[in-house]
């Protein structure tokens, strides 16, 4: 049954996935357009160049690290809505310590603003984190706010502030220093033919280093053990010791920190610049990735990826067809809605007999 | 007794990843009888129960629930088909009253929409006095005690029909005037016609209570017996499939220095009342202390106050004769504290975490499970492993999640752990709960060990006979203080029984006072039901 179930956890999320088309489909044929037509021109532009896959990479890139803040605060039994307030802020941070070191080398600059985009979502997270452990409100409704309070705060800082002088766009300006190089130069030079205007950029193995950071902070240190514990059990964790307060308050900070490394792929790897409102909702597409990915690290990946694919697919969708702009969105919502319900009902199906054991767990002391 | 038998299961089979939890076991019980079912930790006995109910279902075998066959049913089938399952951790909401949780999900409409709340507290009344339950329907759960809550599960079996009724271990929890209590009113359900099947590890009992008796060993049934042809000793060697001694042997204690004073500890609980008041005791080194007294009269809010679960209002404690009071949990574990909790799945165990993962939890961020905040998963599953081997746990693999551990188990798991580190005070509570004869034999003997070898040791235990077998000094705590003090063999029962009621004299006033709030432990805060999020 351990197996059946390992092999349920994998499947239904891709059974799940299938069904999603499969309705998104019919949404289409209600549209009067040809599922097969527009699902093939997705995919054309998703798999058909190496251009495509670029875009594929380059769009899960910031999914990743919005899946990772919500699959960590997850495992310490904590609903982190405010990835997209911490990814702004984060962001704000890393563009501001950018502005900052003008005319600095690359390798002092680089990791000094990682460092910073991971402290300014760190830092945010930290306040629901410690409203939480110290007076008990709910970490969903205050993320919920500190997302209005961060995006408003960025907007006021970069249109009053920060704003480039004779520009309307509410933008920093160019932002030379930490820039991470592109992908494509060094690939075509291994014989990849990744054209050179493909945003694709060094923010990608950030976000596979912090796949496997994530996992070893989760599996293999004690604070993880920690998270795990207070996240499983607060009562027993703390009657083993573990400081519940501060575990909530770290796993917070560090759920954060991945939220605020999307900056990593805007700002330092695409924008180069600090772009009013530019996030459109990449932190709440990252409790979709978490929900898809199950909580689990690689499980985010794999679920960064599928979003990657519909993002990069839809804007082919866009330009090819007559299907308008909002059905597209309308389209990848449904899929969203879809995979995930439909992932949850799925697995839920399979495991009826888990099910009924967790009842039991839940009614008996077996 | 028109015709066959109530529950009638054959060659049921039901196997788990790692054993084979039910071997084409046969389970007969008589219309009307009370029917026991005894075995040792992991020998199926729940397992059979939830497949019964519908809670899991058997890979082979045939369910007939008075003479009606039940087919791959769910415990809402069971329950129509007048099945009744009494949990044993119960399902109560603590902030609605008697008759509104007995009648959740299943509410008396009027006009078909409002909650009919008169015939709601009638029903209760009715079935309160039809088999003596004194509840009071308007009460509220929160300030019932464990045996009165009990009965609220009870009644709310009977009050979905249910005529054959399951109890898994329902005296695990009670005090014996609470069992006696019980008992009345399982005579009374089987006289008024219904069929009762209980699993319990305490063979008085079922001397006692039952009419027959199935003996699981294994995962098969080792005999089925009449209780009044059997003895205590005969179906422990059914059960074990060897002689038991049911005496542990122990020597005169030497106690040495004091390890934990207590010095006018006072405690108040969630409604600002008084749950402690005044404590004053201390405990010495190679002494086992016990506290007898009946659930709620502030035991728990002690322990946790001692392990730093919870915040003394004043007074001070001492351990080795350092001030420990409101010190974090961590560094009274660290100063040499262990604590076996009352509720192993509130406190005592991560049910997710594997055995290994639990059996380092506590001491998970010292060596040898961590090293520079690294965690060393190979040193907590060798552990993990002599642990298993030396305390006979079950299944013998320390990746098993402990969710899947039987109860007994599941406790002898957190007794192995707290045992394992020379504390210099060892606080036991309940640490017998849920474990069969062999392994209480076990669990005494080892906790004498840890006495002998110079550990200062708190037993509290709902279980007289178990303060009277290992206590070299006991307390009666009452209404959060502490009524009569003696040494132990110089009381009786009977003598304790009386000062735990109250009714000793120099008692606090309120009998009862703080049931409520001592009955369970209290969340510490508002992190959330632990494991019901995923
Ligand atoms: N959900 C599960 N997954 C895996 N194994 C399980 C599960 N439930 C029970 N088991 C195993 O089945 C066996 C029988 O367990 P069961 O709970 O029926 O024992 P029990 O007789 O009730 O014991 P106890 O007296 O300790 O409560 C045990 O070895 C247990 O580990
Ligand atoms: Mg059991």
């Amino acid at each position: 049954m351990v197996r059946w179930n390992r092999l349920a956890g994998v499947l239904s999320p891709l059974v799940a996935v299938a069904a999603a088309f499969l309705v998104g489909g019919l949404v289409v044929l209600a549209i009067g357009e040809s599922p097969i037509r527009i699902y093939a021109i997705l995919f054309r532009g998703a798999f058909g160049s190496v251009d495509g896959v670029g875009h594929v990479l380059f769009n899960a890139c910031p999914l990743i690290f919005a899946g990772l803040a919500v699959a960590f605060a997850f495992r310490a039994g904590l609903f982190n809505i405010g990835g997209e307030g911490q990814l702004y802020i984060g962001s704000f941070v890393c563009a501001w310590a950018g502005l900052a070191l003008v005319g600095v080398p690359a390798w002092i600059a680089i990791p000094l603003l990682i460092l910073a985009a991971a402290a300014g979502g760190g830092l945010w997270a930290s306040i629901p984190g410690v409203l939480k452990a110290r007076f008990g409100v709910h970490e969903v409704i205050n993320t919920i706010m500190m997302n209005f309070i961060a995006i408003g705060l960025t907007s006021y800082l970069v249109i009053n502030v920060f704003k480039e002088a004779g520009q309307m766009t509410p933008q920093t300006v160019e932002i030379t220093a930490g820039q991470l190089p592109r992908l494509a130069g060094p690939l075509r030079a291994i014989g990849i033919p990744l054209p050179l205007a493909n945003p694709l950029n060094a923010s990608i193995l950030i976000a596979l280093a912090a796949i496997w950071l994530a996992w070893f902070i989760l599996y293999r240190t004690t604070f993880g053990y920690e998270v795990r514990a207070v996240g499983l059990n607060p009562q027993a964790a703390e009657n083993a010791g573990i400081n519940v307060r501060r575990t909530i308050v770290l796993a917070m900070v560090v759920s954060g920190a991945f939220a605020g490394l999307v900056a990593t792929n805007e700002i330092m790897g695409f924008r180069h610049r600090f772009l009013d409102n530019f996030s459109s909702g990449l932190g709440f597409m990252g409790i979709a990735v978490a929900l898809l990915g199950k909580n689990t690290p690689v499980g985010v990946l794999f679920a960064a990826l599928l979003f990657g694919v519909l993002n990069t697919g839809a804007l082919e969708v866009d330009v090819f067809t007559d299907v308008p702009r909002e059905l597209i969105l309308v389209l990848q919502a449904v899929t969203i809605i879809l995979v995930v319900v439909g992932n949850e009902v799925l697995a839920r199906k399979l495991r009826a007999r888990e099910a009924r054991v967790a009842l039991e767990a839940a009614g008996e002391a077996s | 007794m028109a015709g066959g038998p109530a529950i009638e299961m054959r060659g049921i089979t039901k196997r788990y990843p790692r054993v084979v939890a039910n071997d084409r076991v046969d389970l007969e019980v008589a219309d009307g009888e009370i029917h026991a079912i005894v075995g040792e930790n992991g020998a199926g006995k729940s397992t059979l129960m939830k497949v019964l109910y519908g809670l899991t279902p058997a890979d082979a075998g045939v369910i007939r629930l008075k003479g009606k066959k039940l087919e791959k049913h769910r415990p809402a089938d069971a329950i129509r088909a007048g099945l009744g399952m009494v949990h044993q951790h119960f399902m109560l909401v603590d902030t609605l009253t008697v008759a509104e949780n007995v009648i959740l999900g299943e509410e008396p409409r009027r006009n078909g929409v409002l909650i009919d709340a008169a015939a709601a507290r009638e029903r209760v009344e009715s079935l309160s006095a039809e088999y003596g339950f004194e509840l009071d329907p308007a009460e509220y759960i929160e300030n019932l005690s464990v045996g009165l809550e009990q009965r609220v599960e009870i009644v709310k079996v009977l009050y979905r029909g249910a005529d054959v009724l399951i109890l898994d271990e329902p005296t695990g929890v009670l005090t014996p005037q609470e069992v006696k209590e019980l008992f009345v009113i399982l005579r009374a359900l089987r006289n008024s016609g219904r069929t009762i099947v209980f699993i319990t590890h305490k063979l008085d009992e079922v001397i006692e209570l039952a009419d027959r008796v199935t003996v699981m060993r294994d995962g098969r049934v080792a005999g089925v017996v009449e209780a009044s042809a059997t003895t205590k000793e005969e179906l422990a060697r059914m059960m074990v499939g060897r002689d038991v001694l049911l005496r542990v042997s122990k020597d005169v204690a030497a106690p040495g220095p004091t390890v934990l004073e207590v010095a006018g500890l006072t405690a108040v609980g969630r409604k600002g009342r008084e749950v402690l008041s005044g404590i004053d005791f201390e405990i010495r080194a190679g002494e086992v202390l016990g506290i007898a007294g009946v659930q709620g009269n502030g035991q728990t809010e002690l322990v946790e106050v001692i392990t730093g679960l919870r915040k003394a209002a004043g007074g001070r404690v001492f351990l080795n004769a350092t001030d420990i009071t409101n010190r974090s949990p961590r560094q009274i574990r660290d100063l040499g504290v262990a604590h076996v909790p009352e509720d192993r799945q509130a406190r005592g165990l991560v049910l997710g975490f594997t055995i290994a993962e639990n059996i380092a939890l506590g001491r998970h961020h010292r060596e040898p499970y961590s090293r520079h905040g690294h965690l060393r998963l190979d040193a907590m599953r060798e552990h993990a492993a002599e642990l298993i081997d030396e305390n006979d746990l079950k299944p013998r693999d320390p990746d098993a999640e402990a969710r899947h551990l039987s109860g007994g188990n599941q406790q002898k798991l957190i007794v192995a752990r707290e045992f394992d580190c020379e504390p210099s005070l060892l606080v036991a509570s309940q640490p017998t709960r849920g474990v069969d004869i062999g392994a209480i034999e076990f669990v005494h003997q080892s906790l004498l060990g840890m006495r002998d070898a110079g550990a200062a040791v708190l037993l509290v235990s709902a279980e007289l006979s178990e303060i009277m077998t290992l206590a070299d000094r006991i307390i009666v705590m009452y209404g959060g203080r502490i009524v009569a003090a003696f040494d132990g063999g110089s009381v009786s029962e009977e003598e304790l029984g009386v000062f735990m009621t109250g009714a000793g004299g120099g008692g606090g006033a309120g009998a009862g006072e703080g049931a409520g709030e001592a009955g369970r432990a209290g969340t510490p805060d508002g992190t959330g039901a632990p494991e019901a999020m995923h």
